[in-house]
């Protein structure tokens, strides 16, 4: 491959970035709310966050040594998977259904990732593709949310039941049942900002994304501030769909792939299914093909021929 | 030797040109009543009763069917089997009858017997044909009921005979099934790794894997009609060009 490719005469543009530093700033912009994730729901989020990304890495290192690829655990593209997979699994697993985690992990590093040629070749993004399998084949274990600092207590989702109220507060740290990593809205945006100005990601994904549900809820009648802090919005807009390899390259692609994101979560919210993000973020990833295709950039001074 | 050829003609479908996973036909009936072994077993030997009887009686027309309107024919040969073993099945297995529903008598537009028919039973005799929908017939049958075996265990945690014989495995430990197994996208998971698992095995054997569709790859086209005719009429543009 590399030899296939022509490299021009110089000057070059250098980047210090490197697939492994991408990720390390991607898995230190996750810690802040993985780490409060284990304040909230204790030694159940931190079980599921061991044995997720673990077993991530460990179905790396197999399925390259099955597959005959170069071991690639090193760029740390495993970890991150297996974080991001991990904070999208309620606390309920942990105990004698944690095996549904590496279920999960298997799914998205052995199945999405590596049968389909490792990092930059998956359709989907891996830790979402997991989180939906684990969703359909166990929807009762899966949709069992423990509150926060309790042990036994099962508590419906302010998405699942209207009744449950929050105030502002409540929304922006979290301290509410839901998937681990999904609640604490105020360390994801930070985890988001910080992700921004290092350069890792641009905000137009989050942004339309985020911006298209609010909108969308306001216009239908709902609470837009509501709307965008509870369930997996967070999350999925900043860290999921900004995924590289299963969004697209160029700024109108990326705004098409966010609006598209946001309008299929408010469309599944108001009626399919309770939380719609990770069916969005997979619905979209598998139209990148084609939006890339739609929005592919004129080379300068190109005009459309004459028909 | 010859007697190696006549029994290639079995075991070709079983392995080398396996319907579902080599040839990738029957895509339809594969992924839709493969929820349980029974009803991969059903499915599969009926449509192996089908596929043989429909090959013996194409091979004796083939010289009285006229060319061009050989796939009607075809498929009224292949419909006349696919009434007599739906009319069977409902009488003496109601409960196969119950779960495969339409999927019995679609079997008469099922592409692996009306491929065979056109691939190899119009163009050969009547022996080569039997045990050519017979061996089709078997992989076919095979395929079926792995897949609906896997899907089963892992989807149910058991696997049903029949109405009075289950054998409990995964959900007698009281380990969850995942429901994924028995619904579509489940199907097309087992359906890609089996594929997936057969193109190894091809390749071990130094065969080409099954990557691109289309007429250039089938494993059938040296006995294909149309890409003869295709040949044919290529060869008359030439012709026609100088």
């Amino acid at each position: 491959m590399t030899n296939k490719l022509i490299v021009s005469s110089s000057p070059h543009i250098h980047t210090p970035d490197t697939t492994s530093s991408i990720m390390l700033d991607v898995i230190v912009s996750l810690l802040p709310a993985s780490a409060f994730s284990i304040v909230l729901f204790g030694w159940r989020a931190a079980l599921i966050i061991a044995v997720c990304v673990i077993s991530c890495v460990l179905f790396e290192v197999l399925a390259c040594k099955l597959f005959g690829h170069d071991i690639t655990i090193r760029d740390l593209s495993a970890v991150v998977t297996g974080l991001l997979l991990a904070l999208n699994l309620p606390s309920s697993i942990a105990g004698k259904n944690i095996w549904m985690a590496v279920v999960g992990s298997f799914v998205a590093i052995f199945i999405v990732k590596q049968m389909f040629g490792g990092l930059g070749h998956n359709f989907v993004n891996p830790a979402i593709a997991a989180r939906i399998v684990l969703l359909v084949s166990f929807p009762v274990q899966m949709t069992r949310y423990y509150a926060p600092f309790s042990n036994a207590v099962t508590e419906a989702t302010p998405l699942s039941n209207p009744q449950v109220h929050l105030t502002l507060k409540e929304l922006l740290f979290g301290t509410y049942g839901g998937s681990i990593g999904e609640t604490s809205v105020l360390l994801l945006v930070i985890g988001g900002l910080y992700l921004m100005i290092r350069g890792i990601i641009k905000p137009i994904i989050p942004v339309t994304f985020i911006g298209s549900v609010a909108l969308l809820t306001l216009i239908t009648g709902g609470d837009p501030i509501f709307s965008i802090c509870s369930g997996g919005v967070m999350l999925g807009a900043i860290f999921m769909a900004t995924d590289y390899v299963t969004s697209p390259t160029t700024n109108l692609g990326k705004a098409i792939f966010g609006l598209g994101c946001g309008i299929i979560t408010v469309i599944v919210r108001s009626g399919v299914a309770v939380e719609g993000v990770s069916y969005a973020i997979l619905f979209m990833n598998l139209l990148v093909p084609h939006i890339e295709r739609i929005t592919v950039r004129k080379p300068f001074g190109w005009e459309a021929p004459e028909k | 030797m010859a007697k190696n050829k006549t029994l290639s003609y079995f075991t070709n479908g079983i392995l080398t040109e396996n319907p579902v996973l080599r040839l990738v036909l029957g895509t339809c009936p594969t992924l839709a009543v493969t929820t349980a072994f029974m009803n991969g077993i059903g499915m599969g030997v009926a449509a192996t009763i089908v596929l043989v009887c429909s090959n013996v009686v194409i091979s004796l027309l083939r010289n009285v069917i006229p060319q061009k309107v050989r796939i009607p024919a075809f498929i009224t040969i292949i419909a006349g089997f696919v009434s007599i073993v739906q009319l069977l099945v409902k009488a003496y297995a109601p409960a196969i009858d119950k779960s495969l529903g339409i999927f019995l008598p679609l079997i008469v537009v099922n592409c692996i017997i009306l491929a065979r028919a056109e691939m190899f039973a119009s163009k050969n005799s009547v022996i080569p044909s039997l045990l050519d929908g017979l061996g089709m017939g078997v992989g076919f049958t095979v395929t079926l009921s792995v897949m609906g075996l896997i899907r089963e265990i892992l989807g149910t945690g058991q696997v049903v005979i029949s109405e009075s014989l289950t054998i409990p495995l995964t959900s007698a430990l009281g380990i969850e099934p995942m429901l994924l197994f028995i619904l579509p996208p489940g199907g097309f998971f087992v359906f890609g790794l089996l594929i997936a698992l057969s193109n190894k095995i091809a390749t071990m054997q130094g065969k080409k894997a099954v990557e691109n569709m289309g007429c250039e790859n089938c494993p059938s086209k040296s006995a294909c009609q149309l890409l003869d005719e295709e040949k044919q009429n290529t060869e008359k543009e030439e012709n026609e060009d100088d």
